[in-house]
């Protein structure tokens, strides 16, 4: 599936990594390790600057990250008026860190740096395909 | 000391919300106060460096046209972007043509016309100054990433959004008197405490205001700085650096790397420290961003930023006094022009020049321009 089918408005349709749609599709998040040299990426990448190496292999993000840092957004950017308010969210899962939006079921009184958080693949309702963070105990 | 290249001229047009004329009219407003200032011709300018983020204009390759108005041909001319730290990357280059010997005498002129997007027009191209692979498809705009680093340093020092409104009452209070400032009036803690939420917990007055407005620097060799100039302003030292363009690469989010590594090879090659400075402009797009500078910049100790702004020792008559021209936030923030016209600041103020805005005997002053949220830093320091 092409890379115009990620997030709220894509500006990408071409990439090597598009494998990460197909992933999304499945239900999960998921980043690249480098096969040369073990780094691993997130985002996704299909080349290593650490080693120049283009052998990826996809990994699954893991169950559990920490909220780094979050805003509650109240004006959006062109394109996105329909969305706010909406928290965008930087998530700590150890090896990598991944950006994103928290899910609405996080109640704004609840959000916390340092609190537990996992990635939930959520389908929008115009079919585009996306992630949130949900608290670690959510039920999909 | 480094004394091989120093600032002769300056210029600057009031930023304003919408200038009633042509880009290329804004520019030579700029352009010519900063030859009259120089006491040279443009003849005598031997490149001319043209910096502007192409997002906001019109005009593709803004440097023919604008080379061409202000009567700069056939000498070379070219565009040089950073984003928000394109003037002082300007500085930077024409610093390196001049040292090299290609150049005597070279131009930076920086410029935006910012009023021809709607706000959110404008918002969503700052927001594709992020990852628009990764970032930018949730819908990010620059107040949503620095209220992420504000969030952070709140969790990680106590600061609060108190703190963040004093940033503002001070930069408000000196953009009262400057008359090239967009906005001149005084606000209280109370009106930046009740202002609308933008980002949590920025809200509209954390915020600066996007200005048309142009700037213009002229920078000559020590030869011809010491033939033509009284009072030339040296850069004793310059730093730069990058950092991770996705959020998901920065160690941490309570400071800028960026501005740390620019600020310790400005400080090294000016043989100077944090405690030399006597007066700083730095870049505060947002109030968190002027707290996180005295932090990166070594102002203050990491975390200690807020009791350098509580105790007042970043006004005028303070330990080092901080933006006293009313900063981005209220002198207002043309993307391609800011740098400019912070550098303007600081050679005022080491002149003498600065007015009502003036650190008594100021002699050793420092620039930080940032590109982004932390993607590009600049950091100048200049001196009598
Ligand atoms: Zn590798």
């Amino acid at each position: 599936m092409g890379f115009e089918k990620f997030g709220h408005k894509s500006y990408t349709a071409l990439t090597k990594v598009a494998g990460f749609v197909d992933r999304l599709v499945q239900g999960e998040l998921f980043a690249t390790r480098c096969s040369g040299c073990g780094r691993i990426y997130f985002p996704p990448r299909a080349d290593c600057a650490g080693c120049l190496g283009s052998a990826m292999q996809w990994e699954k993000i893991p169950e559990k990250g920490k909220l780094v840092s979050f805003t509650r957004v109240n004006y959006a950017p062109a394109g996105f008026e329909a969305d706010v308010p909406y928290t965008l969210a930087l998530v700590d899962f150890g090896e990598v860190k991944v950006f994103g939006r928290l899910g609405s079921t996080v109640a704004e009184d609840e959000i916390k740096v340092g609190m537990e958080l996992k990635p939930l693949v959520v389908t929008l309702p115009d079919g585009q395909l996306t992630y949130e963070f949900v608290l670690g105990n959510h039920k999909a | 000391m480094n004394k091989d290249v120093a600032i002769i001229g300056v210029g600057q047009t009031a930023f304003v919300r919408s200038y009633p004329g042509a880009v290329r009219e804004m520019v030579f407003e700029a352009f010519a106060e900063a030859v009259r200032d120089a006491g040279i011709t443009p003849r005598e300018i031997g490149a001319s460096l043209v910096c502007s983020a192409p997002e906001y204009d019109k005009q593709r390759s803004p440097a023919g046209m604008v080379a061409e108005y202000l009567g700069l041909n056939p000498q070379p001319t070219f565009v040089l972007e950073n984003i928000c730290a394109s003037g002082t990357t300007g500085v930077r280059v024409a610093y390196s043509l001049i040292k090299a010997g290609l150049h005597d005498i070279v131009a930076v002129i920086g410029f935006q016309k910012m009023s021809e997007l709607s706000s959110a027009e404008s918002q969503e191209r700052m927001g594709r100054g992020a990852d628009i692979m990764w970032e930018a498809p949730f819908g990010t705009m620059m107040p949503a990433y620095y209220a992420m680093h504000a969030r952070a340093h709140f969790a990680k020092y106590g600061t609060t959004e108190e703190d963040l409104a004093l940033v503002r009452v001070k930069a408000s209070r000196y953009g009262a008197l400057n008359d090239r400032a967009v906005f001149r009036k005084e606000v209280t803690k109370e009106q930046c405490l009740s202002a609308g939420v933008v980002a949590s917990p920025l809200k509209v007055y954390d915020c600066c205001a996007n200005a048309d407005g142009a700037s213009c620097l002229i920078l000559a060799n020590a030869v011809r700085a010491k033939e033509i100039s009284e009072k030339p302003v040296w850069i004793l030292g310059l730093g730069a650096a990058s950092a991770s363009m996705n959020l998901t690469g920065r160690d941490s989010l309570e400071g800028l790397e960026v501005t740390r590594l620019a600020a310790r090879e400005a400080y090294q090659m000016a043989g100077l420290s944090p405690r030399d400075i006597d007066v700083a402009e730095v870049h505060d797009c947002f109030t968190i961003a002027e707290l996180l500078a005295y932090e990166d910049l070594g102002f203050a100790e990491p975390g200690k930023g807020t009791d350098l702004l509580r105790a007042g020792e970043t006004q005028i008559g303070g330990r080092i006094p901080v933006n006293v021209d009313g900063g981005l936030l209220s002198k207002g923030h043309p993307i391609g022009a800011t740098g400019g016209s912070q550098v303007r600041t600081i050679v005022l103020q080491l002149r003498g020049e600065a007015g009502p805005m003036q650190v008594p005997g100021a002699e050793v002053g420092l620039v930080q321009n940032i590109g982004g949220v932390g993607i590009y830093s600049n950091v100048i320091i200049l001196g009598r």
